[in-house]
């Protein structure tokens, strides 16, 4: 079994990607778990596609089940029937799926592309590898969105707006769960930004972060699909609200609301790839030829023609085009511009590892009361 | 009630005249043709013919034992199981057996020992992991204590232990001479812990598909064997190349964890393993209903936890609002579908029908597009000059949102057993009641609506159960003020991963709806329901 896994390893490590379909050895179907909407779209444009073209044999199918990944992989581990191949997940959830042993874990220098100038892979990604077993793909951020009209002539520059009732008042959006939400609330509440994580930690820090939310909680409407901020800004409903970049992207520059990103304190988050453990041979090949071409420097700078999500790789960046439709430059749009990144927080992956079961019954606990 | 009584009376009867009966005939025992007594005769045609019946639902029966009854129980099992932590620590946990936790000091050495063997073995089975995830729910930290320490393990000072042993007797420094003396009865009794480690080690070895005989020893035996020479009692019986470990350079286990991470010297860290070291735990229970056990007991959570209570009481709450919302409306629709021409009636029920085809989703998606403050409802108000522009009125993200959405949602289910019922009532019986002087409201209060209470009973009790486990309608619309239990049960199954809590909270919902299902037996009799004519 481990002598099989080490062959395998160093076959795929010697033989160029392409060469080793005709081996045989690598499964033809391949099942692949995203997000679904335009972030799905990306990907299948940017690397399914021609991954496909290259490889005629290969059949992909696309499951839009990211959202609950990791319920369902835990689920399709204990009755032993793995049907996904490879599976897109948000850091967080890799972290808990390598932690309950639901993925496989992986040497990135071995399993991933080297940069063209032929940086290893693990230096290319740097320290966006929070996990052995993830494989990132995008950087992404949760940042807040305003309505333009409904801000009079100060539109906001610093996130504490969204505390901010007097100068702009109506309702906001933020997601249903304390992660983000409690960081802002402490940073605008005076906490210094090194200090968040250390005030939230404790019991105090906590009653302080939500006495801080309960200043707009009557001005709030919790969300809990990404596709919510955008169409209540759209309609009005809200004057700001909390969303993922690149739905507010798409806000403004497709669909042309009168809507603005509101840069300040946004929360860097990562996308990306795992492969689920307990895969046959076969299929665990394939997913890794696969990955290893859908990750490499071009790849995933193609991905940010069609979605303004930063690639994950350093050697990607300069390589960022235009919109593969609208035409506009995408560079000014990645939350990793720095005009964009002047402030911003790291989402802090092991901080919530621990404390997310707490806060998270503290915090539904005072969204209840 | 009235139905129960009567039923007595008749199978009273019948035994009389059994009896009667039995008294004719006890001259001798009636006889079938085939010279056997009738009474068996009778049973055996009797059972012949409930086996038939049997064998023809079997396969559905089959069917529904593998496909929901099985999932379900073992489902709802999860809401006591506790085995991962005297699985995963079997060691720790017999070394915790005994110790005293009220003090403000972490165990003894002897327990961090017996911790590092049994991390040894979670690591290299990448099972710390989730013993971590599983204890995080109990006490935070315990998450990345766990996959932290994981990483740190292989690197501790134990190879102090295995160069001291392997210098005074090289000949264990071979898996062989191990085997030999893993496989003495004698060593075995003599060096309990050394024997029990050795067993693990081989079992995990068969389980990967190594060879014991080639793969190399580690420094959990010579850990082991160290402890034993150290504590056995008859450590001298074991036949062992002559071992003297009086002036060995030991190794301190509890630093060796502090040094890795500081989470291993907190007291309550090791309470909670104490705590939750039992097979079966009824702390997912606890939880569900807002209490926690730890070491001194069961004691309420803190009270900005409280959560689940609440939330219980409100789905009730909710459910019955709803069920009687839906009660009200569809009562009249009913009453005119059932008494209405044939054709205007079907044309009114498709009506009823069109939205119950309609896609659940896309109808609470709907509803948001009604409710919402710039939405249909508010500007027509304000069009209407009802409602100030400033002051639109707040009819979603709150408990209105999901009672005027799920009751839309849930008509259907009162109007189809109402209807259905309500068309067997012949019209001449009010009819009758009027031509006997009643008025409009006796005839219907007195003759009309008693007959139609099995459909009363039968749809408030679809609603009614249909309500309580909704949670898509409550997630949507409800905001925070207006979301169901269901809405925790969901977010535990699929985001936090606490199987054990949601299972305890779904059994609580199961047998609370079983609780309500008996009482309504009791109160209104539950052959009193009708579904159709």
């Amino acid at each position: 079994m481990n002598f099989t896994k080490t062959l395998m390893a160093t076959l795929a490590v010697v033989m160029p990607a392409g060469l080793a379909t005709a081996q045989g050895q690598l499964a033809n179907d391949m099942v692949l778990v995203s997000w679904g909407g335009a972030y799905q779209e990306s990907q299948h444009r940017a690397y399914v596609e021609p991954y496909i073209e290259m490889n005629s044999s290969v059949t992909a199918t696309w499951d839009e089940s990211s959202n609950e990944a990791v319920a369902k992989l835990r689920a399709m581990n204990e009755a032993g029937n793995v049907t996904w191949d490879v599976v897109d997940v948000v850091a967080a959830d890799a972290i808990r799926l390598c932690d309950e042993g639901l993925a496989l874990e992986i040497n990135h220098d071995e399993f991933l592309a080297p940069a063209p100038d032929g940086t290893p892979a693990s230096k290319d990604f740097g320290n966006l590898i929070v996990s052995d077993c993830f494989i990132p793909q995008i950087v992404y951020s949760t940042t807040f969105g305003y309505r333009t009209d409904l801000v009079g002539d100060t539109p906001p520059s610093d996130v504490c707006a969204i505390f901010d009732l007097a100068a702009y008042p109506g309702k906001r959006s933020l997601e249903k769960r304390p992660l983000n939400n409690m960081e802002w609330a402490l940073y605008c509440d005076g906490v210094a930004k090194d200090e968040i994580y250390d005030v939230l930690a404790t019991a105090e820090g906590q009653k302080r972060a939500l006495a801080k939310l309960d200043t707009i909680k009557d001005d709030v409407i919790w969300w809990s699909a990404g596709a919510d901020t955008p169409q209540l800004l759209a309609d009005g409903e809200v004057v700001m609200g909390s969303t993922y970049n690149g739905r507010l992207f798409s806000v403004i520059e497709e669909q042309n609301q009168p809507v603005e990103i509101l840069w300040d304190m946004q929360v860097f988050d990562l996308d990306g790839w795992i492969i689920p453990a307990g895969l046959s041979a076969e299929r665990e090949a394939r997913a890794r030829d696969f990955l290893y071409f859908a990750t490499d420097t071009q790849r995933l700078a193609d991905q940010a023609k069609y979605i303004s999500y930063g690639p994950a790789r350093a050697s990607s960046a300069p390589l960022v085009g235009n919109h593969a439709d609208l035409g506009i430059e995408m560079a000014p749009h990645m939350p990793t511009d720095p005009n964009n990144s002047a402030n911003t927080l790291l989402y802090n992956y092991e901080f919530w590892a621990d404390y997310r079961d707490d806060i998270d019954a503290t915090f539904q606990a005072w969204l209840a009361k | 009630m009235r139905c129960r009584k009567l039923r007595m009376t008749v199978t009273n009867s019948f035994n009389r005249t059994s009896k009667e009966r039995d008294a004719v005939v006890s001259a001798g025992p009636m006889l079938a043709a085939d010279g056997t007594p009738l009474k068996k005769s009778l049973a055996r045609a009797l059972r012949v013919q409930k086996m038939r019946a049997l064998l023809l639902i079997a396969p559905l029966l089959v069917f529904v034992l593998i496909s929901f009854i099985a999932p379900i129980v073992d489902m709802l099992f999860r809401s006591v199981e506790n085995q991962i932590v005297s699985d995963i620590l079997p060691e720790t946990v017999m070394a915790l057996e005994t110790w005293d936790g009220s003090g403000d000091q972490p165990p003894a050495e002897m327990a961090f020992e017996a911790l590092y063997l049994d991390l040894f073995f979670a690591t290299e089975k990448k099972l710390h992991t989730r013993l971590g995830s599983r204890l995080n729910y109990e006490i935070t930290g315990a998450a990345s204590l766990f996959r932290k320490t994981g990483r740190r393990i292989g690197r501790f000072g134990t190879d102090v232990l295995t160069s001291q042993i392997v210098a005074q007797s090289p000949e264990l420094a071979n898996v062989a001479a191990w085997q030999e003396l893993m496989g003495d009865t004698e060593t075995r009794s003599a060096l309990p812990l050394t024997a029990r480690t050795w067993d693990r080690w081989t079992e995990y070895l068969i389980q990967e598909g190594d060879d014991v005989a080639t793969t190399p020893l580690e420094d959990i035996h010579f850990a082991a064997l160290y402890f034993d020479l150290r504590d056995g009692v008859f450590a001298t019986n074991a036949r062992l190349p002559a071992l003297d470990i009086t002036n060995y350079e030991t190794v301190r286990f509890r630093d060796e964890f502090a040094s890795a991470d500081d989470g291993w010297l907190d007291v309550e860290f090791w309470r909670t393993v104490q705590t939750y070291s039992p097979r079966y735990t009824p702390g997912y229970f606890l939880n569900a209903v807002d209490l926690k056990k730890d070491y001194d007991g069961i004691q309420p959570r803190p009270e900005s936890q409280q959560i689940y209570v609440t939330l219980f009481g409100r789905t009730l709450s909710m459910s019955l609002v709803i069920t009687l919302a839906c009660l009200l409306l569809g009562y009249p629709v009913s009453w005119l579908l059932a008494n209405l021409p044939a054709r205007t009636a079907n044309l009114l029920l498709i009506l009823v029908l069109l939205p119950f085809w309609t896609s659940l989703l896309v109808r609470t998606s709907a509803w948001k597009v009604m409710l919402q403050q710039q939405g249909v409802v508010n500007d027509t108000l304000v069009w209407l000059g009802f409602v100030d522009d400033a002051s639109r009125l707040i009819m979603m993200n709150n408990q209105t949102g999901t009672i005027i959405a799920m009751t839309h949602i849930l008509l259907p289910f009162m109007i189809l057993p109402l209807y259905s019922v309500m068309k067997t009532i012949p019209p001449s019986y009010v009819r009758a009641a009027k031509s006997l002087g009643a008025t409009n409201w006796t005839a219907f209060w007195r003759v009309y609506f008693p007959q139609s209470v099995p459909g009363i009973g039968a749809g408030s009790i679809l609603v009614f159960i249909l309500a309580i486990g909704y949670y898509i309608t409550p997630e949507i619309v409800g905001g925070t003020s207006g979301i169901f239990i269901s809405n925790r049960i969901a977010y535990h199954i699929s985001s936090s991963l606490n199987w054990g809590l949601a299972a305890a909270l779904g059994t609580i919902l199961l047998v609370a709806v079983l609780v309500l299902y008996w009482v309504y037996d009791r109160v209104v009799g539950i052959d009193n329901v009708k579904l159709g004519g």
